[in-house]
């Protein structure tokens, strides 16, 4: 009963909302795209990188919303397949970054010490490279290529949810409930778990959904410049590196996956902005 | 406040060493064996064993690091395998380049964030006000490498009002440096045409750079702005008859300062990451396309070379934001 009502209250936050409901709109399309991509392209023949030259780099028309690219394949479906390679590889990057730093973070804050001073001083290491720069410097070590692009912005991520989990720890281990787990008898263990993840949630699940985003544009970001997946994939940022050398003359070319990524990057962002005014209210909105 | 000082210079030293191991880590985790690495992509079996002796990979790895860290003192950070060059003398030509694009990024993102912020504030839910809340939320979201290409695809091409890419133009001899900031040194030298040219020059890639910097100024400065204008001591100076424009300009700017130091020592990062997109478009030679165009070769000491750069700049532009921190907010130098 408690749980619906909570439920129907936040639904009424998100929906009071124009940017909230924008957000939700814009990741279930994507989401929905991702889902159903092979079933709804208009060419599905094109996915598999099927050649026909007489169709190549025709402007958008009613046959192709956004026109052809190099080898005579619709631009549109390419880019709606892309969209679980995207998606994917995003949640995927996120919720690996959450797993490494989310339980150091609140190790750090719970235990305190020297564990902590050494948790903390290798995350501000980790954060003192700009995050791009030190991805570029790890795919160069592992080689270029969409799992490696992964990896490095894994290590790249972990630390921003270090010091999230670890300042909420802070706070929340002060709290009196903690204490009287503890003195109640509850192994440290439990109260880690049962007491302080759930009640640091919140900011690590807003700080989520928009890492989704931001991980989404960092994997474009990675195959634009070359270090990400290769172009024959349908990866979003591959293909406006490639579309790059067809400017100025084929622009549109360019126009449509680039406008995907804003899409989805967008929708995160704004979702997570939702969610945080529904789910951490008193938090500082800079 | 001498303490204070003292032990951010510490930190800031410890740091710097853990960015040092940090690099020296990346280059020995790596799958890819160094000397093969160093010997460069096209290199046979007793080039790479000649690498291996010539670079002191044969040593132990303790020796190794010590060899490392006394070259990077020496400000020697090791050669490229594709040109040849010294890469200490790659990055000191290329960085002066990235500065003074970051430098103009962050001078626009200031000026229009911190205005921007300030009307969006006084006209509150006006419609003003809306379309700046889009544009501060599409700042961040754009994909730098996109967002430029738009821009030079409207601004060069089609109206041809601004130049495509590079720093200035292709037939022009690019002066001996004084600071290596070309709108610097062609202030310096007194001259008007070089100084028109790198401006034109520099325009697009820094507006695209300084896009989402200007969308979390903006964003600051009006919430804090909004909180002021509120505040107890803003209507008693009201009370007193202080003309508007000075109440905003003055007395409740002074509130937001803080926070905007704050995202400086923030974006200054994000900004030096997105170079790497921006620079690639817009072909800029600064540190960002030199490190992508060396990954992309395999070529590795130039990588790390721009990763102990950038992130040595970073920590510094923090230290400074630190220092002004505690100039302009007396309670911290106690912390």
């Amino acid at each position: 009963m408690a749980a619906s009502r909570g439920l129907r209250l936040a639904a009424w936050h998100l929906s009071r909302s124009f940017a909230s409901m924008l957000g939700l709109v814009l990741v279930t399309a994507i989401v929905l795209l991702a889902l159903l991509g092979p079933w709804i392209v208009p060419y599905p023949d094109d996915v598999a990188g099927s050649v026909s030259l007489i169709n190549k780099l025709k402007p958008p028309s009613a046959a192709h919303w956004f026109g052809t690219d190099e080898v005579g394949n619709d631009i549109l479906t390419r880019v709606i397949i892309g969209a679980r390679l995207s998606l994917l590889v995003g949640i995927g990057i996120t919720f690996a970054a959450a797993a490494i730093g989310v339980p150091l973070g609140i190790l750090a804050g719970t235990a305190g010490g020297a564990v902590r001073e050494t948790i903390m001083r290798v995350t501000d290491l980790f954060l003192s490279v700009p995050g791009l720069v030190l991805a570029i410097a790890l795919v160069a070590a592992l080689g270029p290529g969409i799992v490696n692009a992964m990896i490095a912005l894994v290590l790249v991520w972990w630390p921003g949810y270090v010091r999230l989990a670890e300042s909420k720890a802070l706070s929340i281990r002060e709290e009196p409930f903690i204490e009287a787990a503890r003195v109640a008898g509850a192994p440290s263990l439990r109260i880690l778990w049962r007491h302080v993840l759930p009640n640091s949630l919140s900011p690590i699940i807003v700080k989520m959904s928009m890492d989704i985003g931001q991980a989404i544009l960092a994997v474009a970001s990675l195959g634009f410049i070359g270090l990400g997946a290769k172009p024959p994939t349908p990866e979003w940022g591959a293909m406006i590196s490639i579309a790059r050398g067809y400017l100025p003359d084929w622009w549109w070319y360019a126009i449509c996956p680039g406008a995907f990524i804003y899409a989805s990057v967008l929708g995160f962002n704004l979702l997570g902005d939702g969610l945080r005014d529904i789910l951490d209210p008193r938090s500082n909105r800079g | 406040m001498f303490l204070y000082l003292l032990r951010r210079f510490a930190l800031a030293g410890l740091m710097l060493f853990g960015l040092v191991c940090l690099t020296f880590i990346i280059a020995n985790i790596a799958p890819a064996d160094p000397a093969a690495l160093a010997a460069g992509p096209d290199a046979g079996r007793s080039q790479i064993e000649q690498a291996r002796r010539e670079y002191g990979l044969d040593k132990p790895l303790p020796e190794q690091f010590l060899r490392y860290v006394t070259d990077l003192a020496h400000g020697e950070f090791g050669r490229s395998v594709a040109s040849g060059r010294s890469v200490g003398r790659d990055l000191a030509r290329y960085f002066p380049a990235t500065l003074e694009l970051c430098l103009v990024a962050m001078t626009i993102g200031l000026i229009a964030g911190i205005s921007l912020g300030m009307l969006s504030a006084l006209f509150k839910d006006s419609w003003l006000d809306h379309i700046t809340r889009i544009f501060a939320v599409s700042g961040i979201a754009l994909p730098p490498f996109w967002f430029g290409l738009l821009l030079q695809l409207g601004f060069a091409v089609w109206l041809g009002w601004l130049p495509t890419s590079g720093r200035i133009g292709v037939s022009t001899e690019p002066p001996d440096p004084i600071t290596g900031l070309l709108l610097v040194d062609s202030l310096l030298r007194g001259d008007g045409a070089l100084f028109g040219q790198s401006l034109s020059h520099i325009l697009l890639p820094a507006i695209v750079l300084s896009l989402p910097c200007l969308a979390s100024i903006l964003r600051v400065n009006r919430s804090e702005m909004v909180e002021a204008l509120r505040a107890d001591y803003i209507t008693a100076a009201r009370a007193h008859g202080v003309a508007p424009w000075r109440l905003v300009t003055v007395h409740a700017l002074k509130n937001a300062m803080l926070p905007t130091l704050a995202i400086i020592g923030l974006r200054w990062g994000w900004m030096m990451s997105s170079t790497v997109l921006v620079e690639t478009v817009f072909d800029w030679p600064g540190t960002g396309l030199y490190a992508v165009s060396s990954a992309i070769a395999g070529d590795f000491k130039p990588v790390m070379g721009v990763t102990l750069i950038v992130g040595l700049n970073f920590m510094l532009v923090n230290l400074v934001v630190d220092l002004l921190y505690g100039v302009l907010d007396p309670r911290l130098r106690d912390a």
